[in-house]
């Protein structure tokens, strides 16, 4: 595993705990549709520190998608950031005006997508995608825009740039096209970089070089990373913490190395024995019993209880609270919790000292 | 691109022929025979057979058709549109400042069709389901549904009788092109506006889009530079077909406005069973609604980096 926190890559001090770029404290993202309010991310809470990277892990429909677009405020209607703050800059971001956004995203924020070859305009030669950055957050002339593309689209190990700077998407391939995308997003050496399924639509030999540029370039610039993936061993192979996530909530969040070792939450170790490892032989992978509940169900208890094999009456009568262990780890997770504190009543969630906006 | 071009131009060599022949025919399908139609009533029985032989000699009525189509299509082809049966001048000089006029007005008219019909189009895209949407979508069914000739009324009706802001007639000035352009123009921006609403949705839908947000680029910005061009891909084909339409409407237009173009004088042509002006004003419009269709398509290939142009 070559994911261990290193903070000798770090350009950020390694000393003192170094402030988070972005911290997010109760977000709650509902869709309010005929059938009533789907809370699709309820109640999350995380943050990540410059040069950081961050997984976000969790099966289709979790969440992560819609907590990834919250950050930076591009929830199409009819979703809606309902509560919770997102706190960048000593800014809360779900108040921020539209005007605030847009000089925020892609130079301070940026974002990274699932589909590159969708996400890039078809109409448009990449290297002017890149270029408009430049010159839309720099107020840089066309021609020295370009230049700067140029460069870039090199730095991201785009073959023959100059050339390439001139083509359409359509003439790129996926793990190419996922370079310009990385080249857009980190131009400006933002603060933030959420990458949402970077490399699920790319080949299994591509995959892995992407993630090692985009951790690298991060690394480089200090841009603390929000890697979201259903894919464990992206994870396992990129991220510093984890935060694993199931039906709108977080369950368990950890550094990269303990998570792998010793999963706190059921779920976890459950995504974890999902997971084909290699040089052991099973004949089965195994898989979670049941699926994920429909987001607009609610439930009374623990929402993982009904395919949690180590459920009992309490899973499905009270539902555990994000709790603090020990060794800097939360789990969700009423078995997680040591004895003495199992049996106090928690409130809703971990306590956190106040902080002014 | 310029291999593509002259490919393009090839193809339409044989659907030039094919409205050549067709043009041809109309001679053949007129309910009365063209050199009676042309002598009727206007000279003795005596004389009629001998002159109707030279006429029909002139003309080479006499010959069988393959004949008569060879002699027709080389005269074509060298420009010669053959005289007018009833003023016995060349026809190109009849129509040739017609023709003119006919583009003018038909230009006049695409250009405020594109204007209205592309500004009200994405608006209601833009800000779909508001007040802009449902009003342009009341007002675009009810140009839809309404004839040119009756929205050209009310508009006479209007600006020229009521307010006497315009001419009513056309007077060969731009002042008098006003109103016929608007009648033709807004008819047609109706579809052309439906078209860009749901070719614009389906574009602000795409990822691309939402990648643009992403980069904080301005709204303005991503409508018109990233959206547009996509969404004017499918437009351009809807705006070379509705050429099609102007021409047609411009026939009808032109007579309640009173313009001088190839439309009036086609509806006149008709009247006087006149069939050499008449087969050169099909002519004409067929090759131009032709020409026009070859430059949007050699323009969709030049706006679409993903058409292969080899």
């Amino acid at each position: 595993m070559t994911a261990l926190s290193s903070p000798m890559h770090s350009s950020a001090s390694p000393a003192a705990p170094i402030a988070p770029v972005i911290e997010v404290r109760g977000l709650r993202t509902h869709f309010t549709g005929e059938t009533g309010i789907i809370r699709a991310v309820d109640g999350v809470d995380l943050h990540v520190r410059a040069g950081e990277c961050l997984g976000l892990v969790g099966e289709s429909g979790c969440g992560k998608t819609i907590t990834a677009l919250s950050l930076v405020r591009l929830v199409s209607p009819p979703g809606r950031i309902a509560a919770g703050e997102i706190l960048y800059d000593g800014r809360d971001l779900v108040k921020a005006s539209e005007a605030d956004l847009l000089a925020l995203r892609g130079d301070r924020i940026s974002m990274i997508f699932q589909q590159p070859k969708a996400s890039l305009n078809p109409v448009i030669q990449i290297g002017w995608q890149v270029a408009e950055l430049f010159c839309h957050h720099r107020g840089m002339a066309r021609r020295a825009a370009w230049l700067e593309a140029v460069e870039l689209l090199k730095a991201v190990g785009l073959p023959a740039a100059e050339r390439k700077a001139l083509a359409y998407p359509h003439e790129l391939s996926g793990g190419q096209a996922q370079r310009v995308m990385i080249a857009m997003a980190l131009a400006l050496k933002p603060r933030l970089l959420i990458a949402d399924e970077p490399t699920t639509a790319l080949d299994v030999t591509v995959q892995a070089q992407i993630l090692h540029l985009l951790r690298g370039l991060c690394r480089d610039f200090g841009t603390a990373l929000i890697l979201v993936t259903h894919d464990l061993g992206v994870v396992a192979e990129t991220a510093d913490r984890v935060a694993v996530m199931y039906a709108g909530q977080i369950v368990e969040t950890a550094d990269v190395v303990p998570l792998f070792a010793q999963p706190a939450h059921p779920y976890t170790r459950g995504l974890l024995h999902s997971m084909p490892v290699q040089g052991r032989r099973r004949d089965r992978l195994d898989a979670i019993p049941g699926s994920v509940p429909p987001p607009g169900l609610t439930m009374a208890g623990c929402r993982f209880a009904p395919r949690c094999s180590f459920a009992f009456e309490r899973c499905h009568a009270e539902p555990p609270p994000l709790v603090g262990l020990p060794d800097g780890r939360q789990a969700r997770c009423w078995l997680a919790i040591p004895e003495p504190t199992r049996s106090r009543s928690h409130s809703d969630d971990v306590a956190r000292p106040g902080q002014p906006d | 691109m310029a291999a593509f071009i002259l490919r393009r131009l090839l193809v339409t060599i044989p659907v030039l022929a094919g409205i050549l022949f067709a043009t041809f025919l109309i001679k053949a399908l007129i309910p009365t025979d063209a050199v009676l139609a042309l002598y009727s009533g206007k000279v003795t029985e005596q004389k009629a057979e001998a002159a109707i032989a030279a006429i029909r000699a002139k003309y080479d009525l006499d010959k069988p058709w393959y004949e008569q189509f060879a002699s027709y299509a080389v005269k074509v082809a060298q420009g010669d549109l053959g005289e007018s049966i009833r003023t016995r001048r060349p026809v190109a000089d009849e129509i040739g400042f017609r023709y003119v006029n006919t583009m003018i007005l038909t230009g006049a008219a695409l250009l405020v069709a594109v204007l209205v019909g592309l500004t009200t189009g994405i608006a209601s895209a833009y800000w779909k389901g508001s007040w802009i949407d449902e009003a342009a979508m009341a007002v675009g069914i009810m140009g839809i549904s309404m004839p040119a000739f009756f929205f050209g009324l009310v508009l006479i009706y209007f600006f020229g009788v009521q307010l006497k802001w315009l001419p009513v007639i056309g007077t060969g000035d731009l002042r008098s092109l006003i109103l016929p352009a608007l009648t033709l123009g807004l008819i047609e921006s109706a579809p052309l506006s439906r078209i860009t609403r749901s070719s614009m949705l389906d574009v602000l839908s795409q990822d691309y889009i939402k990648a643009a947000r992403a980069k904080g680029l301005s709204e303005a910005y991503i409508v018109l530079r990233h959206a547009l061009p996509n969404a004017l891909l499918s437009i351009l084909t809807i705006v070379g077909l509705q050429i099609g339409g102007l021409l047609g409407g411009a026939f009808i237009i032109e007579v309640v406005f009173g313009w001088h173009g190839i439309g009036e004088l086609a509806v006149k042509a008709i009247g006087w069973r006149d069939f050499t002006i008449t087969q050169a004003i099909i002519l004409i419009s067929a090759c131009t609604y032709v020409s026009v269709n070859l430059v949007v398509d050699i323009l969709y290939a030049w706006a679409d980096p993903r058409i292969n142009h080899r």
